[in-house]
């Protein structure tokens, strides 16, 4: 029983592990932050979202900087 | 309790037992080969025990890691750069932007000295050195809200080692750029299949990028899923294409794919960030963790033979045809990136502070994923001493050596040592399909022959060599693209900061005429290193990879005198030997390949007695080979100038930075309570997550005591 939960379990940590390596779950864990502070504010739409952290880049390119 | 203790006693002893044989196996096997798997068993049973002794110890004694101390990403939590990120998705970000091409490709290079010498660095070197350095950087920089190391060692050290340590970091990013290009035209030249689908990568990427601006912003797993598939597709096309027609439009001549890089350089650097980088790096990152896997576990499932000697005759006489010099200290210069990179400190010192959960997983991130981009190195050096000598040699000696028909490459192989019939070599191109794998310097073709040696065992046989061939030349020259155009905005962004200071528009990072000029700048610097090593008569790699590992070990020297400073003016004097001894060692080795490279009356190894001898020649009216031309010579006069300048400029910044570090660190030693430290104050921390990997029954037991405060999100 115990084996049968732990295996079902492996597909929801690989997901979540994978959604957290990639970004993707970025915009969730920004809005979860941004409502924890205050829980009226007026999010920024995922599109706008994810337009402003790509453009951050931009700004400081040393940022994300990956090696040789 | 006792009898846990025991259990626990003799798996260590087990794994250095398995260490040890893995070691013994592979210095004294004489004559016959040696089995891969030793390589995997020293190699692994080495890792285990320095992390965990070493790591314990540098985490516990020497930085004293506090776990109730709150980290950059609690107290400035902002939902976006700082935020406290799990501990496994910590890791796997930070790997990912340590591992790159270096540690694939040095390995390789160095294998003209035999096994033994590089796999011995690689392991003591990462454990003594190089984790030590990534773990060190990565902790002060935590403690100062994710300072960069040019930051702190202009706060800690001073101005003049502040200001020395930022343009070693410019002019050594820049070789990094042109070395990295320069194996990537290596690599394409003359391959239709190759370069066709590395072309191809552009409108995929363009594709991705379009996908997640407009279509479905975020959603990077499938966006990356289609990426992949489509790069696969691309790969395959591209045996099509070879087949075909098409195959003289992809034929490139060196010459031809420079300026092709450096049109994409510019381009890819002024473009906004969502269209072509972004994209590239999901799709890089994919491909570069998947490859690694999968050479992993090809090297464990198929265990093939080393086929090359433990030690050659280039180790102490230096006349090696791959780069020249001897073991000590051109080894070390060579494997760079496995063992110590440099480049890591930038990592160590960039986005990861921002990130990490609790102070007490420093040890895991920094030290850890070191050991894992170490083992990287391991496969690297593996698969290239797998494969042939004869066709080692072939394949990484210049033009100027092996002529460019099978049989002078034959004779030339023979004249060095090694053996390998005309035939053999015609066989080994044809196999990969390609027209030619003489002198394919630069290390990413051999690595590409040793995995499509290695890969073809475990699946698909020889018939798909060729596919394995081209599918390892594309992920590494993919990911040295996505370096070039991250690099050269790196390179402008440092070069805008430094001209703001005379013209003030170039401050602002958005003034469009000052981003064209600075990427112009950038790009001009390292595709002017690209041409150079392209047309080098002398062979680009052997002359210009030794500046590329002078630089990156003179940036570890940096590194570590900013953190052997830090602990010494933070009162850990004690220990300051810590990252001491890799910096004395380090410094060394670096300083003397650095003098060997300026001052050696050896024209292979000298730069200015490389020049006297061909600029002599020059006067005598004679033309010395390998030039063919009295151009040629002129173009070795030239080159030979601007490199031995280059490694005396490196080393002049270097001793600048040593000297004002031991400037600091006396003055603190004599006077303790002067010296200041810029350190972010200590606030409560309220994170309760696991140090490792697997949580100990005491965190267990304090998680599911706290219950509600804020930590794991996990599943």
């Amino acid at each position: 029983m115990r084996i049968a939960s732990a295996l079902a379990r492996v597909p929801r940590a690989a997901r979540w592990y994978v959604r957290e390596l990639t970004g993707e779950a970025a915009y969730e864990h920004y809005a979860a932050h941004a409502r924890r502070h205050d829980p009226g504010v007026v999010l920024l739409t995922r599109r706008e979202f994810e337009r402003r952290r790509t453009d951050a880049r931009e700004a400081d390119p040393r940022e994300g900087f990956r090696c040789c | 309790m006792s009898a846990l203790r025991g259990r626990t006693l003799a798996v260590w002893v087990l794994v250095a037992l398995v260490g040890a044989l893995g070691w013994v196996m592979l210095a004294l096997a004489r004559g016959e080969e040696v089995s891969a798997a030793w390589m995997v068993a020293a190699a692994l049973g080495s890792y285990a025990i320095a992390y965990r002794f070493y790591s314990r110890f540098i985490a516990g004694k020497v930085l004293r890691l506090d776990k109730t101390r709150a980290t950059p990403a609690e107290r400035l939590d902002n939902g976006i750069d700082y935020h406290p990120t799990d501990r496994r998705v910590l890791l796997g970000h930070h790997f990912a932007a340590i591992a790159g091409a270096g540690p694939l490709v040095g390995p390789v290079l160095a294998a003209q000295m035999g096994y033994l010498p590089g796999t011995i660095w690689i392991i003591v070197g990462v454990i003594f050195a190089g984790a030590v350095q990534d773990m060190v950087t990565l902790f002060f920089s935590m403690r100062r809200d994710g300072k960069s190391l040019g930051q702190m060692a202009r706060d800690e050290i001073g101005p003049v080692g502040g200001a020395a340590a930022l343009i070693a970091v410019f002019a050594i990013m820049i070789i990094l750029l042109a070395v990295l290009a320069l194996v990537v035209v290596n690599a394409l030249a003359g391959s239709p299949w190759g370069t066709f689908s590395i072309a191809m990568t552009i409108p995929i990427a363009l594709l991705m990028g379009f996908y997640l601006r407009v279509l479905r912003p975020g959603r990077v797993t499938e966006v990356s899923l289609i990426g992949v598939a489509l790069l696969l597709l691309a790969i395959v096309a591209g045996g099509w294409v070879n087949e075909s027609s098409w195959a003289s439009a992809f034929t490139l001549s060196p010459g031809t794919l420079v300026i092709w890089l450096v049109a994409y350089g510019f381009v890819a650097s002024v473009l906004p960030v969502w269209m072509l980088l972004a994209p590239r790096d999901y799709l890089s990152t994919f491909m570069k963790i998947g490859t690694i896997a999968l050479l992993a576990l090809g090297v464990v499932i198929a265990l093939p033979s080393m086929k090359m000697d433990a030690v050659t005759d280039f180790a102490s006489n230096g006349k090696g045809p791959v780069f020249a010099g001897s073991l000590f200290p051109f080894v070390f210069i060579t494997i760079a990136c496995g063992a110590l990179s440099g480049f890591h400190s930038l990592v160590s010192s960039g986005t990861t502070p921002k990130m990490i959960q609790k102070e007490t997983q420093v040890r895991m991130i920094g030290y850890g994923s070191m050991l894992m981009e170490s083992f990287v190195a391991i496969m690297a050096i593996t698969a290239a001493c797998i494969i042939d000598p004869g066709l080692y040699f072939a394949m990484n000696s210049p033009a100027g050596v092996v002529g460019t028909t099978v049989q002078s490459a034959s004779q030339a192989v023979t004249g060095l040592g090694f053996s390998i019939t005309p035939g053999q070599l015609a066989a080994a191109a044809k196999a990969v399909e390609e027209q030619s794998l003489l002198s394919r310097t630069g290390g990413a073709p051999t690595l590409a022959v040793g995995m499509s040696e290695i890969f073809s065992k475990v699946v698909g046989g020889g018939g798909l060599k060729a596919f394995w061939y081209h599918f390892a030349i594309m992920f590494e020259a993919l990911f040295i693209l996505t370096t070039v155009d991250a690099g050269t905005r790196v390179g402008r962004f440092m070069l805008q900061d430094m001209l703001g200071n005379v013209i003030k528009p170039f401050r602002n990072v958005s003034w469009r005429p000052g981003v064209w000029a600075a990427s112009a700048i950038v790009v001009g610097a390292w595709g002017y290193f690209l041409w150079v090593g392209v047309h080098e008569p002398l062979g680009g790699i052997n002359q210009l990879f030794p500046l590329f590992g002078i630089a990156n070990q003179l940036l570890a020297a940096v590194a570590l005198a900013v953190c052997t400073t830090l602990l010494i003016k933070s009162g850990r004097l004690k220990w300051a030997w810590v990252t001491g001894i890799p910096l004395a060692w380090d410094a060394t080795v670096t300083l003397t390949a650095s003098f060997q490279k300026v001052f050696s009356g050896d024209p292979r190894l000298g730069f200015f007695a490389q020049r006297t001898r061909y600029a002599d020649a020059i006067d005598a009216g004679t033309v010395l080979p390998p030039a063919k031309s009295m151009a040629d010579m002129h173009t070795v006069v030239t080159n030979s100038t601007v490199d031995g300048v280059l490694s005396a400029f490196f080393a002049v910044l270097v001793i600048l930075v040593l000297a004002d570090a031991a400037r600091v660190c006396v003055a603190s030693v004599r006077r303790p309570a002067a010296a200041t430290l810029k350190e972010a104050p200590h606030l409560e921390s309220r994170i309760v997550a696991p140090a490792g990997l697997i949580p100990t029954k005491e965190e267990k037991a304090e998680q599911l005591a706290t219950v509600g405060a804020p930590g794991e999100e996990s599943p």
